[in-house]
């Protein structure tokens, strides 16, 4: 088989699996919401205000209740104690 | 016949001999750049995913929590605030919460101990995340210890552990009785962590919150508008680790269009003008260049955002847990709900396949122009 | 045949170093014989081989082609003159394509890849359909027996065998006109008189072949039905070949 004619399979092939995964991806979403029904009516039941990600510091697990002071609590650098604090920040107050 | 497609697919093979001719540079150079491709693709599809996750269970997150801050501090609130909250117009109940952390110096992990408010727990009994149970190893049935505020170890029986679908939101959470949690914490009287507040009208959330602030200058109200704006600036591009990423892959792919931009070398012109002297004209040469743009770009694209798809979602993104986990102990054990940002695909595509496709034609437009008389003189 | 009217082209022109390479020449060149351009190395020999295969374009004059068919004129059996000095560059690109094949001086063959690709590079922007050009392409490599070296890189072959190689590909858009700039600079005189042998099998198959060579071999050689002397860009001589 000539090089160009294995190489447009191939983005054939390629295309093809991206266009399964977005068909997978919109699929399994309807699958995935029964789980995100139940997390939904947890955080509703017992008043959850945070994903549970950063469990290393509190200002990294509750983001949305820490702000920048928050931080300063634990340590006086602590904004770049933890690593986390190099992927998210906390909420920003009007 | 000739056809269109057939000079395409002509030139295409000729583009692909002339890859293969320098088969470990080009393959390196793919292997290279398709990981480029998959830490940008992961990164999307992650932080999308991730996104979505918290936009749609935290929709049902309080309507409002009221916190009590002290010289900048967050302290306890005091649970008189209740009833002044609650004879604000618009307000419909007002709910202390009582939560806090508590550190194991045993296995070094944080967790969330809390008292659920619907579904009360009797005395001695507790309901824990996965997470928990994890690192502790413990299961249903079994007797948990933890410190109280006098340093008399508290005994409380799990009475069940939270399934594992929960533990993007509960993996750390500990949860007991109001007596309990007195018990460890020792909360003075009459002060909760903070207060949940729900209003009879959601449009005049903003307008009771106003009020509370006005009310109690130390009060802090937090909408649930603002709980969810937190988590879709999560991983914001502007932000630390992100960012750090983010140049380093717009810097390589700088590099990779530099290096082709940085114009032939003699024998790649004197191919060029071979070329041109058995009949190729000056669009064919660009053509012949635009597809070995495309094989090295395309396909790097391909398989980075094939393989980075499998890595987030069939494999839970391993590479990114130990940037997640940071000097966590306890890390949540979740699977994300499949879901594709195509917007922001749509600029990785362009981002690496049009500025690469570019550099590796341009430099040949010169090249390309030269009379087809050179090769006889050369 | 080929007229070439008044035809000169100038290189640089208007800066100090303008140089002419060919000045104000008028010929005609017959159809379906051998013409070979002989002279000293700067005498114009290559420009105007370039200027006849439409590579580049005259300064002045002007060259036409008689009883050629090509893709924009009928030809054959007619005396109508096909003029392709002024034809736009798309036009000049297809004419150069199928009617006239190259052999260079030094075969300027693409290394690394195999002797079938080399061969059939003239064909890929045509578009022509691969298979058969590649049938093609196989059936020349054998007639000129090299069809065991259809997959062998260039790069292993000896200097005869990438001559013939560079005469394949000349041919491979059967072409009516072949144009041989110095095909024996880089052989010894064995390969040499193997080029002309070659050379008269082409020519015996109605081929107009066109040679510019400063080789004895090659302008004293009995194929040679027409041999045009040529020095400082203008033609000094004209005669029948021995």
């Amino acid at each position: 088989m000539r090089k160009s004619s294995t190489f447009l399979l191939f983005m054939a092939f390629c295309i093809l699996v991206l266009a399964t995964f977005s068909l997978h991806a919109h699929f399994s979403s309807a699958g995935g919401m029964n789980n995100r029904r139940y997390r939904a009516q947890l955080v509703q039941e017992l008043g959850l205000t945070d994903l549970c990600l950063f469990t290393e510091a509190r200002y990294t697990r509750h983001l949305s209740m820490a702000d920048n002071h928050s931080a300063f609590q634990d340590h006086p650098v602590s904004l770049e104690h933890f690593p986390s604090g190099a992927l998210t920040m906390p909420r920003q107050f009007r | 016949m000739t056809t269109p497609f057939n000079r395409h697919k002509n030139i295409l093979e000729f583009a692909l001999s002339s890859l293969l001719r320098r088969k470990a540079k080009n393959l390196s150079l793919l292997g290279l750049y398709s990981l480029i491709v998959f830490i940008l693709a992961s990164l999307i599809f992650f932080v999308h995913a991730l996104k979505q996750e918290a936009a749609f269970i935290l929709r049902n997150a309080p309507e409002m929590v009221v916190q009590r801050q002290l010289a900048g501090r967050h302290d306890l609130i005091p649970l008189d605030y209740l009833t002044k909250i609650r004879a604000i117009r618009g307000v419909e109940s007002v709910t202390p919460r009582f939560w806090g952390y508590y550190y194991d110096p045993v296995f070094r992990a944080n967790y969330t101990i809390m008292v659920p408010d619907e579904k009360p727990l009797a005395p001695g009994e507790t309901i824990i995340g996965c997470g928990v149970a994890r690192v502790q190893r413990i299961a249903a049935g079994d007797i948990v210890t933890f410190r109280s505020h006098t340093n008399v170890p508290i005994l409380l029986n799990v009475r069940e552990i939270l399934s594992p679908e929960s533990e993007l939101v509960a993996s750390d959470l500990i949860l007991m009785s109001r007596q309990d949690f007195q018990e460890m914490f020792n909360l003075p009287r009459g002060q909760a962590t903070d207060l949940s507040v729900t209003v009879t009208n959601p449009d005049e959330l903003t307008t009771v919150a106003i009020k509370i602030a006005e009310l109690f200058p130390g009060a802090r109200p937090i909408l649930r508008s603002e709980m969810l704006s937190t988590y879709d600036s999560l991983f914001d591009w502007r932000g630390g680790m992100i960012t750090m990423i983010l140049l380093s892959a717009i810097l390589s792919f700088v590099i990779f269009a530099c290096d082709k931009s940085s114009g032939l070398s003699a024998e790649e012109r004197k191919e060029i003008g071979i070329l041109k002297s058995i009949g190729w004209n000056t669009p064919d040469i660009l053509l012949l260049k635009f597809w070995e743009g495309i094989a090295i770009s395309l396909s790097a694209f391909m398989v980075g955002s094939i393989l980075a798809y499998l890595h987030v979602f069939l494999f839970s993104a391993p590479f990114f847990a130990s940037a997640l986990k940071g000097w966590s102990v306890l890390y949540p054990e979740f699977r994300l709900v499949p879901a594709i940002n195509a917007y922001q695909l749509a600029i990785l595509f362009f981002l690496s396949v049009f500025p690469y496709t570019a550099a590796t034609i341009l430099p040949s437009w010169l090249a390309a122009t030269v009379e087809p008389d050179a090769a006889m003189r050369s | 045949m080929i007229r070439l009217s008044s035809v000169t082209k100038t290189y640089n022109s208007g800066k100090p170093n303008q140089f002419t390479a060919v000045d104000n020449i008028s010929t005609e060149i017959k159809a379906k014989g051998m013409t070979v351009f002989k002279g000293p190395s700067g005498s114009g020999k290559t420009t105007l081989l370039s200027l006849i295969g439409c590579m580049i374009r005259p300064s002045s004059g002007r060259i036409s082609l008689h009883g050629i068919p090509t893709t924009f004129s009928p030809g054959s059996g007619t005396n109508d003159a096909f003029d392709v000095t002024s034809l736009p560059e798309t036009f000049l690109t297809e004419i150069r394509r199928t009617t006239f094949g190259f052999i260079f001086q030094q075969f300027n063959l693409i290394r690394g890849i195999s002797v079938l690709e080399n061969i059939l590079l003239p064909t890929y922007p045509t578009g022509e359909n691969h298979a058969s050009s590649r049938k093609r392409g196989v059936e020349l490599l054998e007639m000129f027996d090299m069809g065991r070296h259809a997959a062998s890189k260039v790069d292993v072959l000896s200097g005869g065998e990438m001559q013939r190689v560079a005469i394949t590909r000349a041919l491979i858009n059967n072409p009516l006109i072949i144009v041989a700039d110095e095909p024996t600079a880089h052989l010894d005189s064995r390969l040499s008189l193997d080029f002309m042998k070659i050379a008269a099998e082409l020519k015996a198959a109605g081929k107009t072949i066109l040679i510019a060579s400063h080789d004895p071999l090659v302008y004293d050689s009995e194929i040679a039905d027409t041999v045009i002397e040529m020095r400082d860009g203008r033609i000094i001589g004209s005669g029948q070949g021995s």
